[in-house]
Order: structure tokens, then C-alpha cells, then sequence
């Protein structure tokens, strides 16, 4: 056994680590169209403390750490893109406290969506928090690290917006506590009043450290949802429909989505509206406010709403799952999305890249827009399906996806959730003392580039 | 080239205009009004009515003298480039309803069961009532009537589409279809007798067919001793004449349907139509007013003939507390085939 793996096991036990070739075959990869790398071990810590440690050795051994929580970012995060440990999260899922008047809840890092989502089902049924469309397995960690969106966003922001604090494994081994619980016993702000550290992990991918904890804000959970679904097959109107919606500061979520198939979805823009309510009066008024701010397109017959009975239900799942049923068009079962953040007046030309682009590499397309902030920008999903035994049809999907991001800089979007190559492109766009900043914080923090090297490599 | 056969003189020296007359959602001051508006609509001059009608097909069943109105009426506003519903609507309509090859056909010999694009069709379809023919049925947009978009003024989707359809079961060689949807129904005997098209095969009425088979099973019966409000769809419109079929299934499977103020000729839509073209004030006051009369004459089960209805009324009515469910489903019920609880 070799030296590090022997280390490895003694600080997790031998269930916890793993070299075998099966293993680090999947560990290699993840759901999207980035090559696979081989990692050297997978280790799976069960403490804060087995995570110090394990950062401790890579650092004596200077070797990578990649922090992994459910590997679904599709966008090739925890692929070790210079081998090393990747460091599988999903043993740290304990829901460790839920504060029910502050409404926030502390989980480990490697918490599943699912599992706080059940477990405030079950024992806090008044509360809920920002479920994103990804898998329930997805883990709540990994979605702040890449400021993930969810159902709330489109209400409070970002996911990572509502992170109220955080514990984390510096690439250096000191735990360190961020915001509020640094100073006292409450998980009730990652950073106001004071300087706001939480930004140099948020967003960062897992380069600037593990995150071992995180506070995350929770919100009311109204007795009923519901939906609506308007549609016109003017895209130049998408833009003034969204700012009518959001003038409602009344909605759950907005979603606007078009595809070719299957046909009935043809030739129109869909704006899903979601909204909630502790009674049928609540709900129905807020649908009748729907109705009205959106009357004048129905008069010059650009837009109307679809009837929905026979969907609903599907439109109303949480996690939703049409996005993952798109991957199955071509067979296959994969996809991989590009998801720019950008302004909302920007969505008629998104939405005509997206087809140009289809068209361009003979791929599939789908497109979905969240609403982020009551519209203050929208996160564009640029999304094409693949056979995962296709390898041309997969390459195509790369080149599109890497157009489409370069779309997006020259349109003054900045990419959501970018693979190591859309960083680079995101890098060299950037004001260079922007960049400068974030070399200096990354060199700081990671001295040795341990911390999931290839990605926001600011200075290679 | 096929054309609707609208007899031009009949109108013009009617002395009802009921159509427009007994209409539910426009008012007249009198016949010279009325008439006069639909002597508009003939004359392809504007009329209110191209932009007031809500496309509830009550018009078919008000004019006795032979006429079509509705079908004028949807003719006209197509001529004129107009819209019932929003355009994307009535696009996704269309798109949703194309032909791609992907019907199931079962296995037809003289007969075949038509589901139309309706899936629940197909489950109603089976048991003792259906035993000979739930083999053979047939299901998908190539078997679809496509009545539907007379809602949106497209008349031409229709005659381009329905001789296609009438063709495909030509090619089944059926004797005859038993058409499980009253739109079928209608579209294969009202509208294409109003576009003269030939029809090579005997098109039956499933509640005829449901009669005949309850008859059949007289012993089976335990009367059901309930008391039920009928939802009448817009396409019975189209075959008033089979408007008493569903009370003789009343009376031989035991049920009471009191009478009701939106009934027979008075009935009011589930509605769902009116939301798109109209919007939800029109379409929240006429389900509010038609399932407060349901409650009104004590009934306990809102009973369906069409399952577009059951999809847009069954929640509203679950919430009145009202039971929904459709008529093939009470008739299994009553033979003993299915349970009270296990209806929805
Ligand atoms: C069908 C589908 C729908 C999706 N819909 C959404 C959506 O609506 N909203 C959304 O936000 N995303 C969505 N996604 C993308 C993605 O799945 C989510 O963002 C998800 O939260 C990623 O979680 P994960 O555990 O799989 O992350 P991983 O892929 O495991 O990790 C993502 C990144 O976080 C880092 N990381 C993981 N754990 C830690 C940790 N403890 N400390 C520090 N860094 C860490 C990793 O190194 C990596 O860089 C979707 C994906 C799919 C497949
Ligand atoms: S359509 Fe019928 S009821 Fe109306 S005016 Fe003509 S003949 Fe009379
Ligand atoms: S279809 Fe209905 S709304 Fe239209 S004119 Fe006829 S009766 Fe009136």
C-alpha cells in the first residue's frame, strides 16, 4: 500500500478510501461532455476534522483536492483535471440545526437537497428553502460553491445569497469559521455587518477551500402552489412580459423555456409563473393578478394562457424533471447546459443564438431562463442533448456550448457554473485588476494551487 | 374543393334567428337584430358577432331549420384573418394535433372502438360494457376528430384533416366506428354532412352503444340510487338528437338528475374554451354559476360524457364537494364494476 494511501486510511478508516480501477472510473467523469481524468484516490471523510486532516496531507504531499459533492454540475467541476484526491462529500449529510423562528437551518457538506427537503417536510412543514431543478442527490455545499438558483431565486436571489454563514477547511488546514457563528452561537448572517468573507467561497468552485458547513436562510412554506402558463410566439415581447410579472412582486419563481419538441411546444415562448398561498383566496387573487398584467397581449392575441390541468402536476414538482427527460430525445440520456447570467432584455437574442447554434452543429436544443431577483438578470440556459455513445454528436455539443459562452461574454453576460475552458474565456475578458484581485486572494488562500487546480487558474 | 353547404335562403327568410337569439353569451335587442347580424356574417360583412361568439357550438342545436351557423360563423372569421383564442394558442392547438404516425390501432375487424387523442378513452373503453370491442381500439392524432379547432376559427385544419381521418379508418375496412367522444361523434355525422363529406362506414354513438349494452346486462344492474348533475359537453352540440340517450341511462342504472336550470338546451360548457377565448372572468362565472345549480339540486356526483370537461371541472367540483366522474364509469358502477370510492 502506498504511503498516502496507507495516511489516507488512517484517517478515514478503510471504507472510506478507494483506489480501485472501477471506482476511479467513475470518479473520472461526470454527466456532461468534458473529457474524464483519473483521479488517484477517492476518499470519503465523515468529520470536519477528517477533512482538515486529509487537506493537511495533500498539502505535505502537495497534491489536489477536489471537493465533490453529487458531480452533477454537468460542466466537469470534480473532474480531478490533475488527478489527486477527489473528496466525496456525501458522508457529511447531518441536518445539524434548524433555528425555526430565524428560519435557517446549518447542514454539513455534503447535505442533499433531498434529504432537507424531507426533513423539513416532516418536521418543520412551515418552512422550505430554494430547491434547484438539479437532483434531489445534488448537495446543497456544491450548489452555493457554483451560486446555484432554485425556486427562490427569482424572490431572494442567488442560492448562495441566502448561505447565513459558513464553516471551512482553508487549502492551508485551518477550520474557519465565516459571518456570524465566527463571532457568536447564531447562523444568521455570512456577512453584514462585517467585512464579508463569504465571498471567498462562494462562487469559487471549491479552489479556495472545503466547505464543512453552511447556514442557509428558510423561508415560508405556504400551503398551496400553483402555476400558470403563458405563451405567445413573440419573442421580442418576453423582455416586457418578464418586467410586467416582476412589477407583481407577488411570484414564486418565472421560468421561460421553448423547444421544437415535441411538436405541441413548437413556435412558442412559455412562461411558467409559479405562486403560492396559505388559501384558495390567496391563490386565486394572485392568478387574477397574473391574468390582468398580462390582458393587453391577450387583446392583440400575441400571447394567451394554456390550459394546464392535464400538466400540472409535473409543472409543480420540485425538483422538475422535464429538463432531464430532454436528455432522453436523442436516446442516450445526456445534456449539458451553458447558462449565462445576463439582463432580461437580452432574451430575444439569446433565444436566436440558441437555434442558430442547433442548427449550426446538428444538435437538440431546449433553453430555459430563471428569473433571478425579480428580474434584476435571468439565468439563460443554453441546453443541448446528446447520445453519451456518440462521441462526434458529443463534440458538436462542446463546440456549441463554448460559442455559446462566447455569445454571452461578447454580450456582456457572465457564465454560470463555467468548465475550466469558459473560465479561461472569463478570465481573459476580465478588467485586468479584477483579475489581479482574484490572483492575489487565490494565491493567498492556496498557496500551492491544491484546491481542484485547473479550475479558475488565474495564474496560468 | 370542400365547402360548407349553408343555405343561404333558409336564413334569409327565418323567423326565429335562434341561433343568435337564444344565445348565452350575447344578448339582442329582438329577431330583427339577431337576424340582421347574421345576415352579416353571411354577407362576410363585419359583424359583432365574429368578435363576441365564444365558440360554444350552442348555435348548431339552436338553428332547427338546417343551417350551420357556428361553422359560418368560425368560416367568416378564418376568411378574415381573425382569432377566437391568442395566435400561439391556437397554434400549439394545431401543432399538438398533427399527424406524426404514431397512432395504435388494436385489432379491427368490422368494428373499431375510437379513442380520438385521448388516452382516457381508452381505459373507459374496457369491462363487461365493452367486452367485444376493447380489442379493437383504435387511438391517435391520425384517428382524431378535429373538431377542436373550429374553437379557433380554422375551419381549414378541419377540412384538410377529416378527410385524411375518414380515409385512414377506410383503410381499417371498418363497418362501423363507435365513436367514444361526442366531438367524434359529431365531427363524423354534423360536420362532415355539413362539408359533404362521405363517411364509408356507419359512425355509432358509444352512449348508444352503452344503452344497448346495458340492456343486455339488465340482471348485472343494481340501481344506483344517487342523485347526479350532467355535464353536457360543447360538442353534444353538434348531436342534440342524442341529448336523451343519457337519461335513459339515468333511468336504467338508477340514478336521479333533478332538473336543473343550465340543462338541455340551457347548459352551460365546462368553460375551459371560454378561458382562452374570452379570458377568466367569462370562464370563472359560468363554472361558478354551473356547479353552484349542480349543488343547488342536491347532487352528489357531477357526471362527464367528454373527458376534456372532467380535466377542466373535476378539481373545481371536488372542492364543492361534489364527486366527479364520467358516465361510463357510473354504468360500471352500477353493474357492479367498479367502486363509489374508486372514481375521480
Ligand atoms: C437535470 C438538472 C437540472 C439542474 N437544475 C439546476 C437548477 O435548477 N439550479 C442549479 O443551481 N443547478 C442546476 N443544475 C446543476 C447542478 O446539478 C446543481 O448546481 C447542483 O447543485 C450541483 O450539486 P452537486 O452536488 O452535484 O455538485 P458537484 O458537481 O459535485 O460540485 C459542484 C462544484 O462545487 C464544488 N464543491 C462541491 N462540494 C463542495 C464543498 N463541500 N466545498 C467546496 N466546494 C464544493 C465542486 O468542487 C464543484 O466545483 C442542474 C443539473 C441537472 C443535471
Ligand atoms: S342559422 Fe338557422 S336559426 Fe340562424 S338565422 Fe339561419 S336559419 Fe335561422
Ligand atoms: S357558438 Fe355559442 S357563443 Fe357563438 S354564436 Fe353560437 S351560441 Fe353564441
Amino acid at each position: 500500500m502506498s504511503d498516502i494511501r496507507k495516511s489516507l486510511v488512517d484517517i478515514v478508516g478503510e471504507r472510506g478510501v478507494s483506489d480501485a480501477p472501477e471506482e476511479l472510473w467513475f470518479y473520472s467523469r461526470d454527466p456532461g461532455v468534458l473529457a474524464p481524468h483519473r483521479p488517484d484516490y477517492v476518499v470519503a471523510p465523515k468529520t470536519t476534522e477528517e477533512v482538515q486532516k486529509i487537506v493537511q496531507l495533500a498539502g505535505r504531499e502537495n497534491i489536489p483536492v477536489v471537493p465533490m459533492g453529487n458531480g452533477m454540475s454537468l460542466a466537469g467541476l470534480v473532474i480531478p483535471l490533475k488527478g489527486g484526491i477527489v473528496l466525496d462529500m456525501k458522508r457529511m449529510n447531518k441536518i445539524l440545526e434548524v433555528n425555526h423562528m430565524a428560519r435557517y437551518v446549518v447542514v454539513e457538506g455534503g447535505t442533499s437537497q433531498g434529504a432537507l427537503k424531507a426533513y423539513l417536510q416532516k418536521n418543520h412543514p412551515t418552512l422550505r428553502h430554494s430547491i434547484p431543478d438539479a437532483p434531489s442527490t445534488t448537495t446543497i455545499a456544491a450548489n452555493v460553491s457554483l451560486h446555484g438558483q432554485g425556486r427562490l431565486t427569482n424572490q431572494y436571489g442567488f442560492n448562495s445569497d441566502m448561505v447565513t454563514g459558513l464553516e471551512v477547511v482553508l487549502p492551508t488546514g485551518e477550520i474557519c469559521r465565516i459571518g456570524s457563528p465566527s463571532i457568536g452561537p447564531y447562523w444568521i448572517s455570512k456577512g453584514p455587518t462585517l467585512p464579508d468573507l463569504s465571498g471567498l467561497f462562494l462562487g469559487w468552485l471549491g479552489c479556495t477551500g472545503v466547505i464543512t458547513k453552511v447556514g442557509l436562510k428558510l423561508y415560508p412554506n405556504k400551503k398551496i402552489r400553483d402555476a400558470e402558463l403563458f405563451v405567445t410566439d413573440r419573442v421580442d415581447l418576453i423582455p416586457h412580459i418578464l418586467y410586467k410579472l416582476t412589477h407583481l412582486e407577488m411570484l414564486e419563481d418565472i421560468n421561460v423555456w421553448f423547444q421544437p419538441k415535441p411538436l405541441m411546444f413548437m413556435g412558442n415562448y412559455h412562461i411558467t409563473v409559479f405562486f403560492t398561498g396559505d388559501t384558495e383566496e390567496e391563490v386565486e387573487f394572485k392568478r387574477k393578478m397574473v391574468w390582468d398584467c398580462l390582458q393587453e397581449y391577450m387583446d392583440s392575441k400575441d400571447g394567451g394562457f394554456m390550459s394546464i390541468q392535464y400538466m400540472k402536476s409535473m409543472l409543480l414538482e420540485m425538483p422538475g424533471r422535464n429538463i432531464a427527460d430532454f436528455a432522453d430525445v436523442p436516446k442516450g440520456g445526456g445534456f449539458e447546459y451553458s447558462g449565462p447570467i445576463a439582463p432580461i432584455e437580452h432574451f430575444p437574442q439569446y433565444a436566436a443564438k440558441v437555434v442558430e447554434l442547433a442548427a449550426k452543429y446538428n444538435v437538440l436544443y431546449a433553453s430555459t431562463a430563471r428569473l433571478i431577483s425579480g428580474g434584476h438578470s435571468m439565468m439563460y440556459s443554453i441546453s443541448f442533448a446528446f447520445n453519451r455513445s456518440d462521441t462526434a454528436m458529443m463534440e458538436r455539443v462542446e463546440q456549441a456550448l463554448t460559442e455559446a459562452t462566447a455569445f454571452a461574454l461578447d454580450m456582456g453576460g457572465i457564465p454560470w457554473k463555467p468548465n475550466f475552458k469558459e473560465q479561461k474565456m472569463t478570465l481573459e475578458k476580465m478588467e485586468p485588476n479584477a483579475r489581479k484581485l482574484l490572483l492575489m486572494i487565490k494565491k493567498n488562500l492556496d498557496p500551492q494551487g491544491i484546491m481542484n487546480p485547473g479550475n479558475w487558474e488565474v495564474n496560468s | 374543393m370542400i365547402q360548407l353547404k349553408f343555405d343561404q335562403k333558409v336564413c334569409a327568410s327565418c323567423r326565429s334567428a335562434d341561433c343568435l337569439l337564444k344565445c348565452q353569451y350575447m344578448t339582442f335587442s329582438g329577431h330583427k337584430e339577431a337576424h340582421g347580424e347574421m345576415m352579416k356574417v353571411m354577407k362576410g360583412k363585419d359583424s359583432r358577432v365574429l368578435t363576441e361568439c365564444v365558440t360554444c357550438y350552442a348555435c348548431e342545436e339552436y338553428c332547427t331549420r338546417g343551417n350551420h351557423p357556428f361553422y359560418l360563423i368560425s368560416e367568416k372569421r378564418e376568411e378574415k384573418g381573425m382569432f377566437t383564442a391568442p395566435r400561439p394558442i391556437t397554434t400549439q392547438w394545431k401543432n399538438m394535433t398533427q399527424m406524426q404516425g404514431k397512432c395504435l390501432v388494436g385489432n379491427v375487424k368490422d368494428t373499431a372502438l375510437s379513442c380520438c387523442y385521448l388516452p382516457e378513452l381508452g381505459q373507459l373503453g374496457t369491462g363487461e360494457i365493452f367486452k367485444d370491442v376493447a380489442s379493437a381500439g383504435v387511438f391517435g392524432a391520425e384517428f382524431m376528430c378535429p373538431a377542436v379547432h373550429s374553437h379557433f376559427a380554422r375551419m381549414s385544419v378541419i377540412k384538410e384533416r377529416l378527410p385524411i381521418v375518414i380515409e385512414n379508418y377506410r383503410k381499417l375496412g371498418v363497418k362501423e366506428v363507435i365513436c367514444m367522444h361526442d366531438e367524434c361523434y359529431g365531427t363524423l355525422t354534423s360536420i362532415a354532412s355539413a362539408y359533404g363529406m362521405e363517411v364509408p362506414f356507419k359512425p355509432v354513438y358509444y352512449l348508444d352503444f352503452v344503452l344497448q349494452r346495458l340492456k343486455e346486462l339488465k340482471d348485472k344492474i343494481k340501481p344506483l340510487g344517487i342523485t347526479v348533475a350532467y355535464q353536457r359537453s360543447c360538442s353534444n352540440r353538434l348531436i342534440p338528437d342524442k341529448l336523451p340517450v343519457v337519461k335513459k341511462i339515468f333511468k336504467l342504472i338508477g340514478v336521479k338528475a333533478p332538473k336543473r336550470l343550465y340543462q338541455d338546451e340551457n347548459a352551460l360548457c365546462c368553460a375551459e374554451i371560454l378561458r382562452s377565448v374570452s379570458g377568466y372572468k367569462l370562464a370563472d362565472d359560468v363554472q361558478k354559476r354551473n356547479i353552484d345549480d349542480m349543488l343547488a339540486v342536491g347532487a352528489e356526483y357531477c357526471v362527464f360524457n367528454c373527458p376534456a370537461c372532467q380535466t377542466s371541472l373535476s378539481e373545481k367540483v371536488v372542492k364543492q364537494g361534489l364527486k366527479p366522474v364520467h358516465i361510463i364509469d357510473l354504468c360500471k358502477m352500477a353493474i357492479g364494476e367498479k367502486e363509489r370510492e374508486a372514481v375521480s
